[in-house]
């Protein structure tokens, strides 16, 4: 029994310590939009939160996150507005979608180590998320988008996101 | 004529072994009645407590999982596997019937109650430096521990290895008895952290090399060894990472299980940290601190951190086209997520690998522990985590990633044998 808490939830699952929590996540829990994809922690679909930095989920034994607190992109925003979400839409980031929970909860982490990132940055730190329709130029694009949106909001002492 | 010479020889032999006995011999301490365990007072265990945690006593004397104290865990050595003995305060399989006096005689001269002597697996070569008063206490406190009853397990020493009388030979040879003595040209926190490092927390024990006979070379202190498939750093002034650990990052390291500026404490040394030096107050990680910041040499070295950073970070970018370089590929891949760092100083959550002492090392064994096996919440930093890749890389793609954050990151020699290495310590399990 591994007792953890997701979205802000506590939940406990009696299943075998070193089962993937990205397994977990999607098959016991049931939160569908962290995606598999490559199952080696080699392409980032699978990234979530754990403690606030992103982590694959895949390559994660749920036993190694006893007591911490896991968010996935049904946690990221309760509205699903995060400034990247918003971004995402603006800027018509995905085109076929798999990869984009995994991209934006690593970027989501990426901002708040780098608030106002240079593209050598997004570029080193997000090229561990694969994108197979090739929209790295547009995560660019809605990435820096958000990172203005989070500054204003840190400036005007807005509620902060996570 | 044979005849006589045959029974010489067998009066000899016999001497020489009655003789050898002789020397060998303790006599045993009687047993006691176990003493109740509110016989001690509270402030007593309490301080016990904070010693027993100083000299991890814990760690040898537990079984994963299992009730503290009671033993069973096996140490593997050159001569074979041997078991801690069970130290909780049980009359029959314990030391519920030993009195301190029996039970200083075991930490400063390692010899059971019954008079037999005890391996150096335990290290009685630190502990005879502990005050007396400090053995009052950590006597309080193993006796108000719960009694478990278990029985010791078998050693698998060979013989004549197996033999405890022999032992006495070995202490002749490197054992050298006595307290503690302070040097008065030293200040007193400086003292404090020598009593603390060379006494109970016998920090040698892993960190010095040890010769054929499994004694600590004197001639090598702190100059790093190979222990467990782990590699224990050197402390003295030969140190391979690559920014000087000044006493301020020492501190930090053993306060807080990681630095930006070295990277986090795995393997035992997690253990060390989080399981025992936690439970010691601020001043005395400051004395260890200030104790080793002297044996390195520190204060001649402060000034080499800024410029050592900042060439280790400029390594980040060393120029290589992952397109045809597969060490670059996986690390893109699979590390530079978390791991990348641009500015100097690197972000404490963003491990910076160019300053990271498991890459600087002389041999591979804990980077590769760790790309196997993880970094857990509850070692090095706290909270953050690092999933292990052993179902995710092969052991070719381990030394790949290896070889390239040698070559790349650091300036040091290239390690060779790799693969077989990766695969060595994958069969050994889980860290």
């Amino acid at each position: 029994m591994t007792t953890f808490s997701i979205n802000g939830q506590p939940i406990s699952v009696d299943v075998a310590e070193d089962t993937p929590l990205l397994w977990v996540i999607r098959d016991v829990i049931g939160f569908k939009g962290t995606k598999f994809g490559c199952g080696i922690g080699m392409c980032g679909a699978c990234t979530v939160h754990v403690d606030g930095r992103a982590v694959r989920s895949c390559i994660t034994r749920v036993g190694a996150i006893a007591d911490a607190s896991v968010t996935t992109i049904e946690g990221l925003d309760p509205a699903g507005q995060h400034p990247l979400q918003k971004a995402w839409i603006e800027t018509q980031t995905p085109q076929c979608g798999y990869c984009q929970s995994g991209q934006i909860m690593q970027a989501a982490s990426m901002l708040k180590d780098y608030p106002n990132p240079t593209d050598v940055e997004i570029d080193a730190v997000m090229s561990g998320n694969l994108c197979r329709c090739m929209a790295y130029v547009r995560i660019r694009k809605a990435i820096k988008l958000a990172a203005v949106e989070l500054a204003s909001a840190t400036h005007t002492g807005a509620t902060s996101h996570e | 004529m044979v005849k006589r010479i045959l029974v010489g020889l067998i009066i000899v032999l016999l001497v020489g072994t009655l003789g050898l006995f002789a020397i060998a011999w303790r006599p045993a301490i009687e047993p006691v009645a176990m003493p109740a365990p509110s016989s001690f007072a509270a402030d007593l265990v309490g301080k016990g407590e904070v010693l027993a945690a100083a000299g991890n006593c814990a760690s040898c004397h537990t079984v994963n999982g299992g009730a503290p104290y009671a033993g069973g865990r096996g140490l593997e050595s050159a001569f074979g596997t041997i078991y801690s003995p069970n130290i909780s305060p049980d009359p029959e399989t314990g030391i519920g019937r030993w009195s301190e006096a029996a039970f200083a005689r075991a930490l400063h001269q390692g010899v059971a109650r019954d008079g037999s002597h005890l391996f150096p697996a335990f290290p009685y070569d630190h502990f005879t430096k502990v005050r007396d008063d400090d053995v009052h206490a950590l006597y309080a406190f193993l006796m108000t521990r719960p009694a478990v009853n278990a029985e010791a397990r078998a050693n698998t020493l060979p013989f004549p290895l197996n033999i405890r009388a022999l032992q006495a030979g070995w202490k002749f040879l490197f054992f050298k008895r006595g307290a503690f003595v302070a040097d008065s040209g030293k200040s007193e926190e400086w003292n404090r952290g020598a009593y603390l490092a060379e006494g109970l927390g016998h920090c040698a024990a892993c960190h010095t090399p040890r010769n054929r006979m499994g004694a600590e070379k004197s001639s090598e202190a702190y100059a790093g060894a190979i222990i467990g498939g782990w590699f224990a750093p050197a402390l003295n002034s030969t140190p391979t990472a690559p920014v000087p650990w000044t006493q301020d990052e020492l501190f930090g390291y053993l306060r807080s299980g990681a630095t930006a500026l070295h990277g986090s404490a795995t393997g035992a040394m997690s253990e060390v940290v989080h399981d025992s030096l936690a439970k010691l107050p601020d001043a005395d990680i400051h004395a260890i601190a200030a104790y080793f910041a002297d044996i390195s040499g520190a204060a001649s070295t402060q000034a080499l951190v800024e410029p050592a950073v900042v060439k280790a970070m400029a390594f980040e970018h060393r120029a290589t086209d992952a397109s045809d370089d597969a060490g670059a590929n996986l690390y893109a891949a699979a590390c530079a997520s978390c791991h990348y760092n641009l500015g100097a100083p690197p972000l404490a959550e963003r491990p910076e690998l160019a300053l990271n002492s498991a890459l600087s090392a002389p041999g591979p064994s804990n980077l590769i522990h760790v790309i196997l096996d993880g970094v857990g919440r509850r070692d090095g930093m706290p909270i953050l985590l690092m999933p292990g890749f052993a179902s995710a890389m092969s052991d070719a793609d381990i030394a790949r990633l290896a070889a390239y954050l040698r070559r790349t990151r650091t300036e040091q020699p290239a390690w060779s044998d790799l693969e077989a290495t990766v695969s060595k310590i994958r069969g050994q399990g889980g860290a």
